[in-house]
This record gives structure tokens, sequence and C-alpha cells, in this order.
């Protein structure tokens, strides 16, 4: 029997965290049990890139899979798997885990052993989440997950951290029950259809699901995911759970726990249901570039960092959907890597402002000015983040971006158009927010001793400037594994052309076919 | 003659520990102290051990008590809860001085009428059951005699129970005069005999029995006393009757309706489906607005009772065995969250109210983590075991084709986290405001928490042996 890796990177935190229950938490022990969570959680980052070295890129399957029976009355399963597209979000996953326990040393000095556990049981959920093949499996860990993020907001928090951790979890459950319903929905059509119960994912990708049915799973599983992620206008509960969460819940908050809306709409919700997600691609599309331009003007005029970086998240994750709605390949490959970039360099800016906010207990920009002679080196690793974020070539948002825009012309070229504007915009916010709180004279007096980056903030901040600059160089590292996958995605999404045809709703509303698989394949990968 | 005694074994054992609790507290001087409680203990073992030694041989005794699977599944819950209600009462009996051979002579009582109309299949011997089960939940609810709340609880329910009863007594006259029999297996063979449209006069004898019924589980609009009987009693008590009154209601209430009156289900279940969505809507949303944890429990046992209504009225290959699993992990789980609230209580604070619980986890963190683990699996949380019973019961639901109460089902879920998520907030989230109020944990009564919680992650992570057996008792009476 092969090493069963992925069961493994599910396994370390949970027991990392019980382990964690043996120290007594208290002062003294305190570095102790820093030192056990960022081993554990380190030893999950090696893990992920072992997994990463030994994944084979030609192929689109599930790789690495383990099934096990779970509860076979059900047909209930432990089936786990990874692909090229959830290959990096493990890897992000495993890679932001650890310098959000490193960004929470100066911060947090209060039940340090729970904090660490309810850090580790979040990084298992969220792996979980990634690997699941099996319906019932992904929904346990998706659900699971609410718990320790709830607590990490809820008592770490800022002021109002009640409020944003009760919101947080009502929002998510609100949208996932109905979920619920429509995955159980699924196994008892496959009973109807196969004469057995299943929740196996590539079972249920073989279910020709009839059509009234199919738009009601689909709009289920689309507000899951268009919760989570968050889309334009369900997003009202994403400022308050990012400004209120301490550093480390933003920087998982943002970098992965957002993916798991897109993921999903990837994994899930558009190669399930593929006539439902043709109907509703445009909608979510025209929600999609809503959510960016809406996200990016509310951005600019925040008083608060973490606030804007919050919106700026709504509107980053909008060209996601946007580039999963336009169903080609360039669109979903842009989608999946910008998921990736926005981990990155939304994870730093909030890691940036939680240094900032260490030193001087405030967020608000009109608190700080012309820190570029107090803190230069902190000010330049701010700036890295800053153009990463605004996508700028050679770092990694460009790259994502750009291929999602592509992605979106080809599909729609009103909606790309649309879109684009929120690069400028992104532009303009980050920049001007950058301006403010850097350059100029330092007019509050209490900025002019600040320290600069001590060694643990140097170690938590050069990965992330490290992984953005090789994002933004070698895009084909991340592009290549995934595209097989990918293209494995879209020929699902693609099944019931015709059926789409009849209906009359495959096209895109320029009229344009969605369907891009005629395509001379040189004409895909632009990049190259 | 011997060998038609053997059904009633289990609850021969209960009865005999508590005659024998009675007896030992009779005899005992005044100020002496018995282990009463490990008399009683000894009972439901034995209790227990009958009930294995019974399994698969579906014996009769006297043709009316069926010690078939699904009532031994529902005995070993009931045996579960005697257990866990007995050791965590010991605190509270301490601390209020209440007559401890009384308390347990009572709880074993009322385990024994339980266990009868689990296993009975005779109209009659589920009435009377129901009064031996009753009587004494009727006392305990007012145990603590010095308080004024606890009398009004108790005559409350006494009223309101002897009431239901009456309905449930004319429920099976009407039904004796249809069918001249009280035995479930002629009744159901003479209703599907009889004329396709039902009379009348069926219709009266059925609802009226489902009055009966519905007062027991506390459905909507047949709930009002529970919250009263449920804040009145002593949180041990509260424990015990909020999951071994139901699991013995829900049982007899399964066997009626799901095998006598199965052929009558077109005319029953339009009305159980409004019922079915009242409770699930009433009990969460007043649950909502409660102040007091344990008037905030009573709601949400009446939302419980509403989903483990869609099962029966699913009841569907799934939806049966969903009652029995849902029937054993609500029964841990409340036991365990009410064994908390009983352990928090002191004689001068009730500390009920909700702010009562800021702090806990800077206090006994222990205790906090074990309600925790009590409100998110009641809140449906994987990987605890109220998610397994609840994705049962909705699977069953659409499966059934009951879309509607599915969704009016975990919507609700939704809403009645926010109120389990009320005490969470307070005990990890708001800093106590100073005094230390909360007495010691006895170690018996934390080790009781700590089995239930145990069993709340066992049933939530390999719920299969136990699903298995559940689905193989259904498979008994239906």
């Amino acid at each position: 029997m092969p090493f069963p890796i992925l069961s493994s990177l599910i396994v370390v935190p949970i027991a990392g965290a019980l382990l964690l229950l043996l120290v007594k938490d208290d002062e003294a022990h305190e570095a102790l049990i820093r030192n056990v969570a960022l081993i554990v959680s380190a030893l999950v980052f090696a893990l992920t890139l072992l997994l990463w070295m030994r994944f084979d890129a030609t192929s689109g399957d599930f790789q690495f899979v383990e099934r096990h029976p779970w509860i076979p009355q059900f047909g209930i399963s432990y089936a786990v798997g990874v692909d090229g597209i959830s290959l990096f979000l493990l890897v992000l996953t495993g890679f932001l885990t650890p310098l959000a326990l490193l960004s929470s040393w100066a911060s947090v000095h209060r039940k340090t052993r729970a904090f660490c556990m309810f850090v580790l049981l979040l990084e298992s959920a969220m792996i979980g989440v990634f690997v699941s093949l099996d319906l019932f499996l992904f929904y346990v860990f998706w659900d699971a997950m609410l718990v320790p993020m709830y607590f990490l907001i809820g008592i770490w928090g800022y002021d109002r951290r009640i409020y944003a951790a009760v919101k947080f979890i009502l929002y998510t459950m609100a949208g996932s029950v109905l979920m619920l319903l429509a995955i159980l929905g699924l196994a008892v059509l496959h009973n109807s259809q196969v004469g057995s119960y299943s929740f196996d994912l590539l079972r249920i990708y073989q279910l020709s699901i009839p059509e009234p049915l199919q738009y009601w799973f689909f709009l289920a599983f689309a507000l899951a995911f268009a919760i989570k992620v968050p889309l334009f206008p369900f997003h009202t509960w994403l400022p308050d759970a990012h400004v209120e969460a301490p550093t480390a819940g933003s920087v998982i908050l943002a970098g992965v726990l957002l993916k798991m809306g897109t993921y999903g709409l990837v994994r899930f919700a558009f190669p399930i249901f593929p006539a439902a997600a043709a109907y509703f691609a445009p909608l979510l599309g025209v929600l999609a570039v809503v959510g960016i331009i809406y996200g990016a003007l509310v951005a600019m005029v925040q008083p608060d960092l973490k606030k804007l970086v919050a919106y700026s998240s709504v509107s980053h994750l909008g060209f996601v959907v946007l580039g999963i709605a336009a169903m080609n390949t360039q669109g979903v490959q842009g989608a999946v890597y910008q998921m990736l970039n926005h981990g990155v360099s939304t994870g730093g800016l909030f890691l940036i402002v939680g240094m900032l906010s260490d030193r001087r207990h405030t967020r608000l920009i009109a608190e700080y000015g012309g820190l570029k002679r107090v803190v230069p080196h902190l000010v330049a690793a701010f700036l890295i983040v800053t153009l990463s974020s605004i996508g700028l070539p050679g770092l990694n948002g460009f790259v994502g971006e750009f291929l999602i825009l592509l992605g979106t012309f080809r599909a729609s070229p009103k909606l790309a158009a649309f879109a684009a504007t929120g690069v400028i915009l992104s532009a303009t916010y980050m920049l001007w927010m950058f301006q403010r709180v850097n350059y100029g004279e330092v007019t509050n007096e209490k900025n002019a001793a600040l320290p600069d980056l001590n060694p643990r903030e140097r170690l938590t901040i050069v990965p992330i400037l490290a992984m953005a600059v090789l994002m933004g160089v070698l895009p084909n590292l991340f592009l290549r594994p995934m595209e097989p996958s990918v293209e494995r995605v879209l020929a699902l999404m693609q099944r019931s052309t015709s059926f789409r045809a009849a209906l009359g709703a495959g096209r895109s509303p320029a009229g344009r076919p969605v369907t891009d698989l005629e395509l001379p394949a040189a004409s895909r990968h632009p990049l190259r | 003659m011997m060998s038609s005694m053997n059904a009633v074994v289990p609850m021969l054992c209960v009865t005999a520990a508590g005659l024998a609790a009675m007896v030992a507290e009779a005899f005992r001087d005044p100020g002496e102290s018995m282990p009463i409680a490990g008399l009683g203990i000894v009972g439901l073992i034995g209790a227990a051990i009958a009930s294995l030694l019974l399994w698969d041989r579906n014996l009769s005794s006297f043709g009316v008590v069926t010690a078939d699977n699904f009532g031994l599944f529902v005995t070993w819950i009931l045996i579960i809860v005697g257990l866990l209600s007995m050791v965590l009462a010991g605190p509270t009996i301490d601390r209020e001085r209440l007559p401890r051979g009384e308390f347990y002579a009572l709880t074993l009582f009322a385990i024994a009428g339980m266990m009868l109309m689990a296993m009975a299949s005779d109209l009659l011997i589920i009435f009377l059951a129901l009064e031996v089960l009753s009587i004494p939940v009727y006392v305990l609810t007012g145990i603590r005699r010095d308080r004024a709340t606890a009398s009004e609880a108790s005559f409350k329910y006494f009223l309101l129970g002897a009431f239901s009863s009456a309905f449930f007594l004319y429920g099976i006259a009407f039904t004796y005069g249809l069918t001249g029999s009280t035995r479930l297996d002629r009744i159901g063979s003479l209703i599907a005999a009889q004329a396709m449209t039902p009379t009348p006069m069926q219709l009266l004898a059925v609802g009226l029995l489902f009055v009966g019924f519905a007062f027991k589980v506390s459905a909507v609009p047949f709930h009002m006393w529970t919250p009263d009987a449920y804040e009145g009693a002593p949180p041990a008590v509260t424990g015990f009757m909020s999951t071994g009154v139901k699991a013995a209601a829900f049982a007899a209430f399964a066997r009626v309706f799901l095998s006598a009156f199965e052929p009558l289900r077109g005319d029953w279940s339009a009305v159980l489906w409004i019922v079915t969505a009242a409770t699930m809507v009433v009990g969460t949303f007043v649950g909502v607005a409660q102040s007091s944890v344990k008037r905030m429990l009573a709601y949400s046992s009446i939302a419980h009772g509403g989903y483990l209504l869609l099962a029966i009225l699913s009841a569907n290959d799934l939806g049966k065995g969903a009652i029995l699993f849902y029937l054993l992990t609500y029964a841990v789980t409340n036991l365990g969250a009410f064994g908390v609230i009983g352990l928090l209580e002191n004689r001068a604070e009730g500390n009920d109210r909700v702010e009562d619980y800021a702090g806990l986890w800077s206090e006994h963190p222990a205790l906090a983590a074990a309600m925790t683990i009590f409100l998110l699996s009641l809140g449906g949380f994987p990987p605890m075991a109220g998610f397994i019973a609840k994705w049962y019961v909705f699977s069953a639901a659409v499966k059934a084709g009951y879309t509607t109460l599915a969704i009016v089902g975990v919507l609700t879920s939704v809403v009645s986290v926010f109120f389990y998520l009320r005490v969470v907030v307070m005990m990890y989230m708001t800093p106590a405001d100073g005094h230390v109020r909360f007495p010691p944990v006895p170690r018996a009564a934390g080790v009781a928490l700590a089995v239930s919680a145990v069993l709340i992650f066992y049933l939530g992570i390999l719920p299969t042996r136990v699903l298995e057996w559940a689905a193989a008792s259904i498979s008994t009476i239906f």
C-alpha cells in the first residue's frame, strides 16, 4: 500500500492539535506551544511540497486517490484525491498556515494553546475540503471548518468580534444547508437511476440530472459557494469578519477560506450541473463584474486598512468567478491561478497590516504617513505586496488577471471591458492607500520611532515576496500541472452542448458560443 | 409459562432495583449514607445484559409485550439515559438535599415504564406504561418542594398530562369500538380490511390517539407545558425527562402509527405534516427569544421533536432507522447539556441565564469544552453525532419527497445554531464578571460527561455499526 499522503495531510494537524493538549497552557509554556504548532504546520507544508514533487503533471485525473467505505449503507466513502486544481490550493494552505502562526506571535498572548489548536484544526478541515472526492465528506469538512474559524474570530478578534463571528458562521451555514439538501437529492437520484446510494463525485458526474432539478440543485450549490466567495451581493459578512479577525485569522480567511467557494464552483457546481451552469453563467459573470467594480469603489473610500483589503478581496474574487463563468480554458485556468495569487498577495497584505497594527494598535490610514523613512524594509515589502495585488507584470497578480480577461473577452467582450476597469480601479485605491501610509512627512509623531522588521517578521514576509515573484516570473511552473485537470473539468462542463443549444442558453450575452474546444491548441496558451 | 416471561426481564430488573432503592431508603438511619445509586446502576446493567440476550429472538410475553429488536434498541437508549442521569443527578441531590432513595426509586420506576412503553404491542399496555412513566416524572418535576416554580411546573405538567391521558384513553376506546381489539397487529389488519374510505369514527380514534402522543412528545400546539416543566425541574430531572420520556413516547408513536394505523396514512400524514412544520418552526424561533438556558434547551428539544416527527412522516427505509439513531444521539447530547447545567447550578443562584455562563472557559475549561460539544452537536455540526442524525432525517425526507419540510428543517437548524452559539459566545468570548460562582465538578459526573462527549464523537465519526443496528431493529416491526 502506498503512503497515504493525503490522509496524513488531514491527520497531522489534528494530531498536532491533540499533542498540544498535553502541554500546560500558561506563560511558561507559551514558546513551546508556538514552536510545536509551527513545526507541525511546517511539516504539513513539507508534505504538500512532497505531493507537488510526486504529482504527475501530465495527467488530468485524480491522483493519490484513497478510497475506504465509511458508511456503506448509504454509499458514503472516505474518498480523497488531488488533481492539478486542488494540488496548488493544498500547497497554498500549507504555505500560509505557518506564516499565519508566525504572524500571531506578537499579537496573541492569551490562551495561546487554544489559538494554535484552532489554527491547526482549521488547517485540517481546509485540506479536507480540497481533497474530498465524496460529496458527503466534502460537506463534513466544509461545515466543520466553520467552528475553528468562529472561535478564532470570536476569541482573539478586535472589538466587534462576536458580532463578526456569529455573522460569519450563520451566513455560511445558511448557504450551505441548502447545498446539503441538494447533495442528498443527488444521492437519492443516484439511487433511483443506478439502484444504490452514492456520494462519490466521479459517479455523480455521470448522472444525467433532469432539467428542472438541475437548475434547483445548481442554485443550491451556487448559493453556498457564492456566499463563501463572496460574490456580490452576498459579501456583507466578509468585511466584518476580516476586520474583526486577528491577523492570523484574516490571512487564512482571505488566503484559503474564500478559495473554497470558487473551488466549489469549479469542482462541483459547474461540472455536476453543466446545463444549469451554462444557463446561469452569464448571470454569475454579471454579478462578478458588479462585485469587481463595487468592491473596488468601496475599497477606495475606506479609512481602515483592513477594511480596504477586505473590499479589495471582494473585487479580486470577482475576477475569479468571472473567469469560471467564462467557461473556457483561459478563463478557468486564470481563475485557478488567480485563487493562488490572491492567497499570496492578500495574505501578504494582511500580514503587513498586522505588523503595522502590532506597532501602533490602529489600522486607520489617517494615523500613518511617511513610514518610508521610519521603517524602510517594511515599506519595501509593503510595496512589493501592493504591486502584486494590483497585478503589475512580473509579479503574480498580472498573470491571473490577464488570463481571466482574455477568457472573458472570448466569451463576452462587454463583460471583459467592464472588468478591465476593475484593474484600473484597483491600482487607484491600492496606490493611493500606499501613498498616504508611506510617503510624505511623518505627520504623527507616534510613528517617528517605530521599529523596522524584526527577524520573525522577516521570516514571515520574505516567503510571500519570493512566492509573488516566482509566480509572476515562472507561471508555467503552476499552469502546466493544472492544465490537464482544467481541460478535464471543462470537458465535463461542456458535456451537454447539444442540450444547451436546444435551450439557447449556451450563448454568452455577446452571442458567441461559450465553448472553445474547436480552437487550435496553440491559441489556448498565450503565455507559453 | 416461565419462558413467556422472558420479554419482560429487562423491566423486572429495573423495577427490582427501584424497589430495592425504596426499601434501602426506608431502613436508612438518618445521616447514614448508602450507595443507593449503585443499586440502580446494577439494575440497569442487569437490564442491559437481559436485553442483549433477548436480541434477535423476537420473544413475546403474554401476547402484549414484544421484545423485538425495535423495542430492545429503545431499551438500550433508555438504559444509557438512566445510567447517565443517575450519575449526573448525584451532585444535584447532595446540593439540594433531595431524598436520595426516593429520587432514584422514582427514576427507576419511570425507566421501567418507558421500557414497557417501548415494547408494548397493545394499546392498553401502552396506556399503562404511559401512566407508569408519567407519574414518577410528575413527582420528580416537583421534587424540590421548597420552590414555588417546581410546584408550579409539576402541577402544570400533571394537569395537562392527565388531560392528554384522557384523550389517549378515548382514542383507545374508540379504536376498540371500531375493531374489537386493542392489539396493534389486529387493529392494523382490521383497519386495512375495512372500506377504503375511512369512516369519521376511525379518524376520530386516530386523532385522539395522535393528540395523546403529541402531548407526550411535546409537538406544537401541545407543547405548552414543556418550557415550564423543564425550567422548574432540577436540571438532572429535565435531562432525564427530555430524553427518556421522548424516546419512549416516540417509540410507541412510531409503533402505533407506522404499524396499526399505517392503512390510514393518507389521512393522518397531512395533519402530521402541519404539526411537524409547526413544531420545528415554533421550537426554533421561540427558542431564540429565551434568556434562560433551560428554557432555551426546552424549546430546542421541541424543535428536535419536530425533526423526529419528520422522520416518522417520511417513514421510508431511511426514516425509520433515522428515528432510532436520532433518539440515541439526542439522548446522549441533551443529557450531557443538562448535566452541565446541573453542575453549574448552586443553591443560592440558578446560574441559568445565558449571561451566567460568561467566562466559564477560564474557570472550567473542560466543562466549557464539554458544553460546546453538546451544543454544537445539537446544532448539527460535523463531526458530531447530531450532524449524522440530522443528515439521516433529512435524507429520509428528501427521499420521501417532503422537500419543503426538509428545507424548513435545515433552515430552522441554522436558526437554532444562533441560540446555541449564544451560550458559546458567553463561555468563550465574554469575560467573567469577577466572583467565582461555579461549584467544583465531582469526579463521577465529570466521567459521565466525558463518556457522553466521546459517544458523540464516536456516533459522529464512526456511525456505521449503530446505523446498522438501527436499521436491523426497525425492520422487525414494519
